[in-house]
């Protein structure tokens, strides 16, 4: 059976040609540190790799700061801006953040306030998820001398609503607070330009956009100040330690290279395609409900380009009644691919926080699916998910009637609790 | 058919769904996430206590080659098993919880979703067999009596056991499914039986349920009902339990002193010599029949049988009648529906022929004839004649 895969979110295809640039720079002996011939040959190759990965965002070669990845660019811009700023300062403890955040930065936030004294300040968001300016504006201006960082995410993994991130990094610099944002799904997606972004710190992912797994950065101002999470070797400006992948910076690089010279027409391209999905979807259950926000005009209703308020490979819904492991259940046995939000360690589908954080009850949260197109999406993907949708959804819903009330008749079953 | 496969990340369910794939059936392999214990993963989090069980069954499934879910039933669990665990306690009565999640929890919530989702049975690695009777589907032990399971699926009934499935049912001992899943490259093969309650991990019953049943101190009494000392809480206490009374004074006899009854409404224990533990008149209430009832329930006559009171207790010589007379439900449960599988008024009498010893309120009584599992009925009160019919109240 042919598999749909709408999960590009989680991990999309390798490109070929980050695979082709990959696997010829495996090949090649050196460690950019060295100094002898092997060692200057990879240093070249890795630092031709960060000119082209910094031309596709907006930055200087000199701020692209190499990770494994984003969840470790994440701890080390919130890690290395928080302990940076307090160290100047012990009382300088207060995070602004929103409760959407992904669990790379939720989780080092609260880290940071369960071991190491962080007073978390949530901001609140709309019912789509956009945080509410006039709020984050009154936060940072409490009392901005004792805040170390303020972080958004510039758009959201699970409902791809979009942030408005440079209105809050240029305010967050107003109050000279260091901003960090988390574009894991953005870069590659969407334009981003750090330079003119606002933004102190941006974190993002190689296989996210078609470059190998494993690699990451972390953009980070030349005037930035970070205190370093992993210390060694004092590679890349003394941040961050550990023998260079120029392999995989080669694959990365080639990655971004692409998506950004497709972006534009991908961007078109995907929102068209998403927007039917949504329209397909909504046709076929009467009931889905679309979560997060549209690319559309809020005031006038007027359609925006793709990307402008919702990433345009994402559509998100919550079906009421069902539940979603019977959904994800019903749709990978038919052959579609795609998720309930954000995994688990255990493969359990958790109620998502983002969407318990923008109000919804954990019946609701429960029954979220996201579909997500990337570069290899084409229309029969979303012809295949509609062909399948009804017949899995009914038999969902048939479960999820079962889990409240009980038609098999048990022992007990005549006895209900008072 | 289409199998689903609960795999509890053990030896017994890897083998049984690699049987069930071998018998030709389409199998999917789904381990059941039942609890949300704090410490294991983050804050908040539900569902993904057994990491390494949830690897393990998956690894099972891969090297099978079916797909493998996880499907949360914590809450569902936390409601029907945990609470019931803990109500049960408070009530003075020693409940099972292994079959109290097979009732309402495997063979309930998990086969329900799974029927609904296209699946025609739920395959688990019981050691019991299905086997088809003049009558119908009937429950049998296991061909491995040192395994045997069917007591804690003896509360399931003709419904449930029309769409299970248990491929160990005649494997000779537990050494050669073990030999199999080892022949079978199951990573599982070696991985230790779980023995204790699957929600108290450190297998302190004591410690776990003083934090989630409120006690105080109260009396211990002898049987005469002369005050012996004092208890920290009478819900802490089963019958049959020996350790943990702390009575200063030696008996009279000198002869140890067991826990004969709990009484939480004045919160009270009652001690007495081993010999007032043996009961000889057990009555069930709430019972269903794992299969087709018995000829006698129409009549009320007695039938002659077997029962068992714990998982791996000895079956003992009894014979039982069913009585249709009103029985006193416990005060906090309210009988809904008539059509229920397990008939509320409906009582089972139950006699020894033999004594025995530690019976408490809240067990369940299943019933046998041969290796055919009859019933089950939760034990309401035991007597002992040697108190004169003094009844032992839950």
């Amino acid at each position: 059976m042919n598999s749909v895969y709408l999960d590009h979110a989680a991990t999309t295809p390798m490109r070929p040609v980050a695979l082709e640039a990959y696997t010829e720079a495996a090949r090649r002996l050196g460690n950019p540190s060295s100094l002898h011939r092997s060692g200057r040959s990879a240093q070249l190759h890795l630092e031709d790799a960060r000119d082209a990965l910094a031309a596709t965002v907006g930055a200087h070669p000199s701020e692209v700061i190499l990770t494994a990845g984003g969840t470790e660019a994440d701890n080390l811009a919130l890690k290395g801006l928080y302990w940076a700023r307090r160290s100047q300062d012990p009382n300088r403890t207060r995070i602004i953040l929103t409760g959407a955040e992904h669990h790379a930065v939720l989780d080092t936030i609260t880290w940071l306030e369960q071991h190491d004294g962080a007073e978390l300040v949530f901001v609140p968001m709309d019912a789509e998820g956009r945080v509410d300016l006039a709020a984050w504006q009154a936060e940072l201006a409490v009392a901005p001398e004792q805040t170390a960082l303020a972080t958004l995410m510039w758009a959201n993994n699970e409902i791809g609503t979009i942030q408005p991130v440079a209105e809050a990094a240029t305010i967050a610099a107003d109050q000279g607070v260091p901003f960090h944002t988390d574009a894991v799904q953005a870069v590659g997606s969407i334009p981003i330009d750090f330079a003119s972004s606002g933004a102190t710190t941006l974190a993002f992912s190689g296989h996210k956009l078609g470059g190998p797994v494993g690699i990451g950065a972390l953009l980070v101002r030349r005037d930035a100040t970070l205190t370093p999470v992993l210390h060694g070797g004092g590679q890349e400006r003394q941040i961050r330690s550990g023998t260079l992948p120029v392999a995989l910076m080669a694959g990365f690089a080639a990655a971004a290279t692409e998506a950004h010279q497709h972006l534009d027409a991908e961007r078109n391209r995907l929102g068209t395609l998403r927007d039917l999905l949504i329209e397909k979807v909504q046709a076929a259950v009467g009931n889905a409900v679309l979560r997060g926000a549209q690319d559309r005009d809020p005031a006038t209703g007027e359609k925006l380009p793709a990307g402008t308020r919702r990433l345009p490979g994402n559509a998100h819904f919550t079906f009421p009644g069902c539940e979603s492991d019977s959904l994800l259940f019903g749709l990978d046995t038919a052959g579609v691919e795609c998720s309930a939000g954000s995994a688990c360690t255990a493969g359990v589908a958790q109620p998502s926080h983002v969407l318990t954080a923008l109000g919804l009850d954990e019946a609701e949260a429960r029954s979220a699916l996201r579909f997500t197109l990337g570069h290899t999406s084409v229309p029969a993907d979303v012809d295949h998910l509609l062909d399948v949708l009804p017949g899995v959804h009914q038999s969902a819903l048939t479960a999820g009637m079962a889990g409240r009330v009980s038609s098999i008749r048990t022992a007990n079953s005549h006895l209900e609790r008072n | 058919m289409k199998v689903l496969a609960a795999m509890s990340g053990g030896v017994d369910s890897a083998v049984a769904a690699a049987r069930a794939v071998d018998a030709g059936h389409e199998v999917v392999g789904v381990h059941l996430a039942l609890s949300r214990m704090p410490g294991t993963l983050r804050t908040g989090s539900r569902g993904c206590c057994t990491i390494e069980d949830s690897r393990d069954a998956w690894r099972a499934c891969e090297k099978l080659g079916i797909p493998y879910y996880t499907w949360d039933f914590s809450e569902r669990f936390a409601e029907d098993v945990v609470q019931d665990f803990v109500d049960e306690y408070a009530a003075g009565r020693t409940p099972n919880p292994c079959m109290r999640c097979n009732e309402r929890i495997k063979f309930a919530a998990l086969l329900e979703k799974a029927l609904a989702l296209g699946f025609d049975a739920v395959c688990t690695g019981h050691y019991a067999k299905v086997v088809e009777g003049e009558q119908g589907l009937e429950l049998h032990r296991a061909a491995d009596w040192a395994k045997d399971q069917s007591y804690v699926l003896g509360v399931l009934t003709a419904e449930q056991l029309s769409h299970s499935l248990f491929p160990l049912a005649d494997t000779p001992s537990k050494e050669q499914v073990r030999a199999e899943a080892a022949e079978r490259g199951l990573t599982v093969a070696t991985k230790p039986d779980s023995h204790d309650i699957c929600f108290i991990p450190d297998g302190d019953t004591r410690g776990w349920l003083a934090e989630r049943v409120e006690m105080s101190e109260g009396q211990i009494l002898d049987a005469q009902g002369q005050v012996l000392g004092t208890h920290p809480g009478a819900q802490a206490f089963t019958v049959g339990q020996r350790k943990g009374l702390n009575i200063g004074r030696p008996a009279a006899d000198g002869k140890p002193r067991f826990v004969l009854e709990v009484r939480p409404k004045d919160n009270t224990v009652v001690v007495g010599p081993r010999e007032m533990l043996a009961v000889d008149r057990v009555a069930g209430i709430r019972p269903s029949w794992a299969g087709a009832p018995v000829s006698e329930e129409a009549t009320g006559d007695w039938f002659d049988c077997h029962l068992q009171v714990r998982a791996h207790g000895d079956p003992v010589p009894a014979r039982a009648r069913v009585e249709q007379g009103s029985d006193q439900l416990p005060d906090d449960v309210t009988p809904v529906g008539a059509t229920a599988a397990g008939s509320a008024g409906v009582r089972w009498v139950i006699e020894l022929h033999e004594p025995l010893q530690g019976v408490a309120p809240g067990q369940t009584a299943v019933l046998y004839q041969g290796t055919r599992v009859l019933g089950q009925a939760t034990i309401d009160s035991a007597v002992n004649s040697a108190r004169l019919g003094d009844a032992v109240q839950g």
